[in-house]
């Protein structure tokens, strides 16, 4: 009987997480939309809704009734599978994350962990869309993200090593327990910066959008995909976004816990932060040009790599020296 | 066009596993290549070690079209060869053939069109910038420039009653003199444009991404550049001093105080500071021009048909893409003999094969933004 209510229980949460998620994630668009326009000196989206505010939906209901096409040289199972490979990690990884300090789909003790091993999973479903198109900007486009995924995603583990040792542990509540007092981002900025440019390459933001460099490879991996699969392409990169987010928030901003003298329930400081962050990933897309692959590669290994190493050295030799 | 099929296939060894390079087409329904330009590329890796252009898409045999028709109706199709910077093209042909007639044109007219003529620089050049840009990947930059280009095709329409293909001159002249309003954009404009640029280059000049993604790219010396015969910005950018406007002044440049700027390196990042520096001089000129505008007339008595004195002449003027010349040759009746267009993007692509070998395929997007190009002079 117990088993079945928490059983419930969690399907309830699940479906509460997925359906939110689902719907930040489209009003994301709309979001980046909105700001970028402003930025260019124009208004975005305005037609739908009140200055545009159902655009999201007009969009979903579109890309839903588009004809699927699957061209006839694709190889057609791994073709389909490809954007599920995608999208189905990108939410996976949201069971794990504490959204305030009593709501969160499950606990693990490798919460961190959890995530970056999932969201590894993600450049499968890439290499997986670029070779069963059978275009030569798919195939181009998949091999480079393939290869940006992969490298920047060793700079990401390791940035957060230095977090996890003050922290502690790899529960994700436990880590932002521990930020209690001070959030690590004072304690941790190299490790935080460098998190954060290898967020961008991971996610495949600005400047680090390479695999859909639309100038040189038309639409990169997705060039072939159409309707549905090409938004399931699509929310997975906005939703790979927010997770990323999520976690710089967890583990550098203090997750939920806010500034104890304005009272405010844990959920609207996670919010605030996480809007803050992902801010800023708009604001850069408006900013800054394109990386070139080669340069890209020499700044992971060159420059972050001996950049973030330090960081985990100083740390080990603060904490064994001091704490 | 090289060979697509077969010996492409490069076995390394037996423990390896054969290698192919890659033939990738770039073009005609490319998203970075500007109008229909076509680029083959044969790419080891993402390395580039062939190259070739496929050009002819526009081709409307504009060259014949001028030998069937009479010097004045010749006027509204040359916008349509370089249709970005449309008046440019008509100051080519009209002072061409005012040049087979030897008339004496009035100041007040010389002046309005060198003013014109550098509106419709600075529109090209916004244009290619932000092309250009968008092509690194800088989408902002994309947005404001088209801003202010919008401003100048009002202007255009203020004047003349068209946006892009504007038929802004006559033989002798101007069909009739610019309104007030139009002079009053025009300072307008130029009061607001100079702090423009500066926002243009916030975003870019020193933008590190930026920097290392044009310097160093698509280098050509100043005597490779002289051999292939380019010109425009992308000869200055190698650092050879050599402006039309200035060699062999046409219009009211004679008149007029501007700066020639060159660039030391000849990479991407040179032609893109050339340019940006021809935009704030074209911006001085047009603060000259409406400062010194005389009045008077502004069209020479001309007849009513129009028949050259047999003969031939070539005159080229400097457009924003480079030498934009015509070559005519009359027989003494209503129309020439032979017209032929020098154009200026035709010659300079001709050195995108020397420019792009060895580079990385996002360097070719890179480096034809840079030769600013149009299809529409380049196949006429």
């Amino acid at each position: 009987m117990e088993i079945a209510a928490e059983a419930v229980i969690a399907l309830v949460k699940i479906a509460v997480v997925l359906g939110v998620v689902s719907l930040v994630v489209a009003y994301l668009t709309y979001l980046e939309r909105k700001i970028i326009a402003h930025i260019q000196q124009r208004l975005g989206p305005m037609r739908v809704g009140w200055h545009g505010l159902l655009q999201p939906i007009a969009d979903g209901v579109k890309l839903f009734l588009k004809e699927d096409i699957i061209p006839d040289k694709a190889d057609k199972v791994v073709f389909v599978i490809a954007p599920i490979m995608v999208l189905v990690p990108a939410f996976v990884e949201y069971s794990v994350l504490p959204f305030s300090s009593t709501f969160y789909i499950t606990q693990v003790n490798i919460g961190i962990f959890f995530i970056l091993a999932v969201s590894s999973l993600g450049v499968f479903g890439i290499v997986m869309a670029g070779w069963a198109s059978n275009s030569k900007y798919s195939l181009l486009g998949a091999l480079r993200s393939a290869a940006q995924m992969l490298s920047y995603e060793i700079f990401l583990g390791f940035s957060l090593i230095g977090p996890l040792m003050l922290a502690g542990s790899l529960n994700m509540q436990k880590i932002v327990e521990a930020q209690s007092d001070v959030w690590f981002v004072f304690y941790q900025p190299l490790a935080f910066v460098v998190f954060f440019i290898a967020a961008l390459a991971e996610t495949n933001r600005v400047p680090f959008d390479l695999p859909e460099a639309e100038t040189e490879l038309v639409a990169g991996f997705h060039t072939e995909y159409s309707g549905m699969k090409f938004a399931f392409f699509f929310l997975a990169e906005y939703a790979n976004i927010m997770v990323t987010s999520s976690v710089a928030v967890t583990l550098f901003f203090g997750g939920w816990k806010g500034i104890s003298w304005i009272p405010l329930p844990g959920f609207v400081w996670y919010a605030l932060k996480l809007g803050a962050i992902i801010f800023v990933f708009i604001w850069l897309r408006a900013t800054l040009p394109r990386y070139r692959y080669d340069q890209l590669m020499r700044l992971g290994w060159k420059f972050m790599f001996p950049l973030v190493m330090a960081n985990i050295f100083l740390t080990g030799l603060v904490k064994y020296l001091f704490l | 066009m090289f060979e697509v099929e077969s010996s492409t296939r490069i076995e390394r060894s037996s423990v390896m596993p054969g290698t192919e390079e890659l033939i990738i087409n770039m073009g005609p329904q490319h998203p970075s290549t500007h109008g229909v330009l076509r680029v083959i590329l044969r790419l080891d890796g993402e390395t580039v070690t062939d190259c070739d252009c496929d050009i002819g898409f526009l081709h409307r045999g504009t060259e014949k079209i001028g030998e069937n028709i009479t010097y004045t109706m010749f006027i509204p199709y040359t916008d349509r060869l370089d249709y970005i910077a449309a008046p440019s093209s008509n100051l080519a042909w009209v002072t061409a053939v005012e040049k087979l007639f030897g008339w004496e044109i009035p100041m007040r007219a010389h002046y309005i069109r060198s003013l014109v003529a550098e509106f419709s620089r600075i529109s090209s050049h916004l244009l290619w910038l932000a092309t250009h840009a968008l092509d690194i990947g800088a989408m902002t930059v994309f947005l404001w420039c088209f801003r202010e280009r919008e401003m100048v095709l009002d202007l255009f329409e203020t004047a003349f009653g068209a946006r892009l293909t504007v038929n802004a001159f006559r033989l002798g002249g101007l069909f009739q003199d610019v309104p007030q309003k139009f002079l009053d954009l025009s300072q307008e404009f130029a009061d607001l444009f100079p702090g423009r640029i500066g926002d243009y280059e916030t975003l870019l000049t020193d933008n590190r991404i930026w920097l290392q993604r044009t310097r160093g790219i698509g280098v050509i010396s100043a005597d490779d550049a002289i051999d292939l015969s380019l010109t425009g910005p992308v000869l200055r950018g190698s650092g050879v001093r050599w402006d039309i406007r200035r060699a062999e002044p046409y219009a009211a440049y004679p008149y007029l105080d501007f700066v020639v700027p060159v660039g030391e390196n000849g990479d991407v990042y040179d032609r893109y500071l050339v340019r940006i520096e021809e935009m704030r001089q074209s911006t001085r000129i047009i603060q000259q021009c409406l400062a010194q505008l005389p009045k008077g007339p502004v069209s020479c008595k001309v007849p009513r048909t129009i028949k050259p004195p047999a003969g031939e002449v070539y005159h080229s003027i400097e457009n924003p893409k480079g030498e934009f010349g015509f070559y005519l040759v009359s027989d003494g009746s209503e129309t020439p003999y032979r017209v032929r267009i020098r154009p200026p993007s035709f010659v300079n692509l001709g050195g995108l094969k020397k420019l792009v070998l060895g580079g990385l395929v996002a360097d070719v997007v890179a480096i034809i933004g840079s030769i600013d190009i149009v299809l529409g002079e380049c196949d006429r």
